[in-house]
């Protein structure tokens, strides 16, 4: 009796909880009211500014004027702005070269760091300088390597050397001007790509090396069957990264040519800033930045998908 | 006043006061010409204070100058008034935030185009403008077309000061060429860039994306050969016989520059000049007084002079100038004290002393400051004595607009010349391509 009388105070004590108190409890809640912050931090720093991009394209804004919705009408002058193509040539080209140059040099570099070396630590870190450096720092050095009448290049090559007449005009046609940006983006991204990649190299077993040298095989072979398919994971990645950041680079060319000369050294990222801000065209300096977008979505995708194929990586053929 | 700059560096803070008491002295004990004028009436509202934005200084007299002129106001008239100095860039987007949010400084002290992008939303500064005027001997042209409203009476904003380009050019490498002074005419002055290439110091002209060179060198030769980009009413007229003239001039001039003034940004010519690898470019007078005030490059200096750009067709000198004007948002909260602020800084007492501060780096826009010490205190800067009496004004010849402010920062002009000095384009490709561009801007 005893027992029963109490187990029944027992349960009546324990009243209904609460309706917040249950509503916390519910699982789907809980986890949605858990994501919030994020998704409201989500909101306010990406989407809506992205958002804001993307409509500031379809209108006719101005600095100091709020658009009207002109819908495709941006696009149609893009498109007939010959201005625009060159930036979409010279943003692709500036993107493919750098890219190559890039990683054929990381590549190498990473190699080479990745021997017993005498002071590797300090090389390594050494190596990292460009990258560490601010780029509007590195792109002044540049610009006073390139300078017309400064140039310490044209110094060294007239000067000291003696072996031209006239000093290099780096920056003031349009061929060589698009060279030596893509140089100067190449010495920056290198380290980039030779850390990351020496990363790699140094996940991969020193047993596989030593099996394949039982095995008789040739420097080459060891690079070629065993290095770049165990390093092509991080490849992918690596490339995805240098990709995008070389297609939407701005202050290396911004700080040394302003897009010159006569527009042809101009990034699609470049002619967005100059008509959008100096030149006060928001809207169509919101539509040159939406416009780059397929462009990345393309070269993420393909890095992704041609290049982190899982059975490629390990050595079988694609079904 | 040299003294001044070259011990900015290290600038003591007793040495920066006895200067500024010295040259405050010297400036009061001039006699600047008034004409008696009633000022208007501005009772100024009871608890009021002020913010006041304005482009950052030009040398360090500028800033000490003008704070102390802010504080005698703030003194005199119990308003407290905070100044900020903002980056040259950063003035603009600021202003649009102001006139769209109706919240920010209560005085602008903006660009020259500013007040006009903004026309509907300032208060009128009509009765300011007037009794400075009426006070100072008038106001001299650029002034004036900057500071009213297009084809109206009414003053929008107060021009406070304008810089502007002349050539600056060493006498020594003229001479040598065989000229007494620079001519005037397109002929000889392409003459005198022959000759300046041939004996080995030649001249430039910055062709590359320079905001302020750049549109200068496109401005001077389009002016010069009487073409302008837009017409009266504000259409584009830049397809015209002058302006493929103008294009064929450059092509013959452009080789004769020293090489690489396609890159050439804005403070690219002041390198070259200082490094003595070109001789003859347009500058505002900071060049003239970096080389004077540096011991090294003082031999410099003293054979360099100043000179208008060459006239060529046009009736008046082919230049412009680049203009600080104050203007007051409907939207502010202490319209008299902002308007009694503007005037107060105008007034002779406080002026002079800024203007002589400022060495020449900022030409006055009321006529009676032709008397000021400044313009005697060094004959090579007498030309800038001037600087506001110049006849053209970007977007010339149309009203003063927020395209034609677009026009020069995305170096439509530019851009024509330096393809055809680049052999990129013909004058008639190069002048249909600046067309279509301008023709979307001033839509």
């Amino acid at each position: 009796m005893d027992a029963t009388a109490s187990a029944i105070a027992w349960t009546r004590e324990r009243a209904q909880p609460w309706w917040l108190v249950r509503l916390f409890d519910w699982k789907p809640f809980l986890i949605f009211a858990c994501m919030l912050p994020a998704v409201g931090l989500l909101m306010v720093f990406l989407t809506y500014p992205l958002g804001l991009g993307i409509w500031l394209a379809f209108t006719d804004a101005t600095i100091g004027r709020d658009g009207r919705w002109v819908g495709l009408e941006n696009f149609i002058w893009l498109a007939e702005d010959p201005i625009f193509w060159s930036s979409v040539f010279y943003s692709v080209f500036y993107t493919a070269v750098a890219t190559v140059g890039k990683f054929g040099l990381g590549l190498w570099l990473a190699l080479l760091l990745n021997n017993h070396i005498p002071f590797k630590s300090l090389l390594r870190a050494i190596v990292l300088l460009p990258w560490i450096v601010p780029t509007v720092l590195s792109a002044i050095a540049f610009w006073w390597i390139y300078d017309a009448q400064f140039s310490v290049i044209s110094w060294f090559v007239v000067d000291v050397l003696g072996l031209r007449d006239t000093y290099f005009d780096f920056l003031g046609s349009t061929w060589p001007a698009r060279w030596s940006l893509i140089a100067a983006n190449i010495w920056r991204g290198i380290p980039f790509v030779a850390i990351t990649l020496l990363a790699g190299l140094q996940t991969i077993s020193p047993s596989l090396y030593e099996a394949a040298l039982l095995d008789g095989s040739t420097g080459w072979q060891r690079f070629r069957y065993i290095t770049f398919p165990l390093l092509l994971p991080i490849l992918a990645i690596v490339m995805t990264f240098s990709i995008i950041f070389t297609f939407t680079d701005f202050q290396l060319v911004y700080a040394i040519t302003r897009g010159g000369p006569v527009n042809s050294t101009h990034l699609m990222a470049t002619l967005a800033f100059q008509r959008g801000i100096p030149g006060g065209q928001l809207a169509e300096g919101a539509a040159i930045a939406v416009a780059m977008v397929p462009f990345l979505v393309f070269a993420t995708l393909f890095s992704y998908f041609a290049l982190a194929r899982r059975k490629w990586q390990q050595g079988e053929s694609n079904d | 006043m040299v003294h001044i700059i070259t011990r900015r560096g290290a600038l003591a803070l007793g040495a920066g006061a006895a200067a500024m008491m010295a040259l405050r002295e010297e400036a009061a004990a001039q006699q600047i010409p008034t004409q008696p004028a009633d000022p208007p009436r501005l009772p100024i509202e009871s608890g009021a204070s002020l913010r006041v934005i304005r482009p950052a200084r030009f040398v360090a007299p500028d800033e000490e100058f003008f704070r102390a002129n802010t504080e005698k106001f703030s003194k005199q008239f119990n308003v407290p008034v905070r100044v900020d100095f903002v980056g040259w860039e950063d003035i603009r987007p600021q202003t649009a935030v102001l006139a769209n949010t109706g919240t920010g400084p209560d005085v602008v002290i903006g660009w020259s185009d500013d007040p006009h992008i903004y026309a509907d939303k300032l208060h009128d500064l009509s009765d300011v403008a007037e009794y400075l005027g009426k006070k100072y001997g008038g106001w001299q042209f650029l002034a004036e077309k900057y500071g009213k409203r297009h084809r109206t009476n009414n003053w929008i904003a107060i021009p406070l000061g304008g810089s502007t380009g002349p050539l600056v050019y060493r006498i020594s490498a003229v001479k040598e060429a065989g000229f007494d002074k620079i001519p005037e005419d397109h002929a000889g002055f392409l003459q005198l860039c022959k000759r300046m290439k041939e004996i080995g110091k030649p001249a430039g002209f910055a062709l590359g994306n320079a905001v302020g060179d750049g549109n200068g060198t496109a401005n001077w030769l389009t002016w010069s050969f009487n073409s302008f980009l837009t017409d009266e009413d504000g259409k584009v007229a830049i397809n015209q016989p002058a302006t493929i003239r103008a294009l064929e001039y450059l092509k013959e001039l452009y080789p004769t520059f020293v090489p690489g003034t396609l890159s050439w940004l804005d403070p690219t010519n002041n390198r070259a000049y200082a490094a003595q690898e070109c001789w003859m470019t347009p500058n505002g007078v900071s060049l003239y007084f970096a080389l004077k005030n540096d011991p090294n490059t003082r031999h410099i200096a003293e054979d360099t002079d100043h000179a208008n750009l060459p006239r060529g067709l046009a009736p008046d000198a082919p230049q412009s100038a680049t203009i600080i004007n104050a203007m007051v948002f409907k939207s502010v909260r202490y319209p008299n004290a902002a308007k009694a602020y503007i005037q107060f800084m105008m007034e002779a007492e406080q002026y002079n002393p800024w203007l002589t501060a400022c060495l020449g780096y900022w030409s006055h826009p009321l006529k009676a400051y032709d008397a000021s010490a400044v313009w005697t205190s060094d004959p090579k800067i007498a030309l800038y004595r001037r600087g506001l009496d110049y006849r053209y004004w970007s977007g010339y010849k149309g009203p003063i607009t927020a395209a034609s402010g677009t026009a020069a920062s995305e170096y439509v002009l530019v851009q024509m010349y330096a393809s055809v000095a680049a052999g990129q384009a013909t004058p008639q490709q190069a002048v249909q391509e600046a067309e279509r561009r301008a023709r979307r801007i001033f839509r």
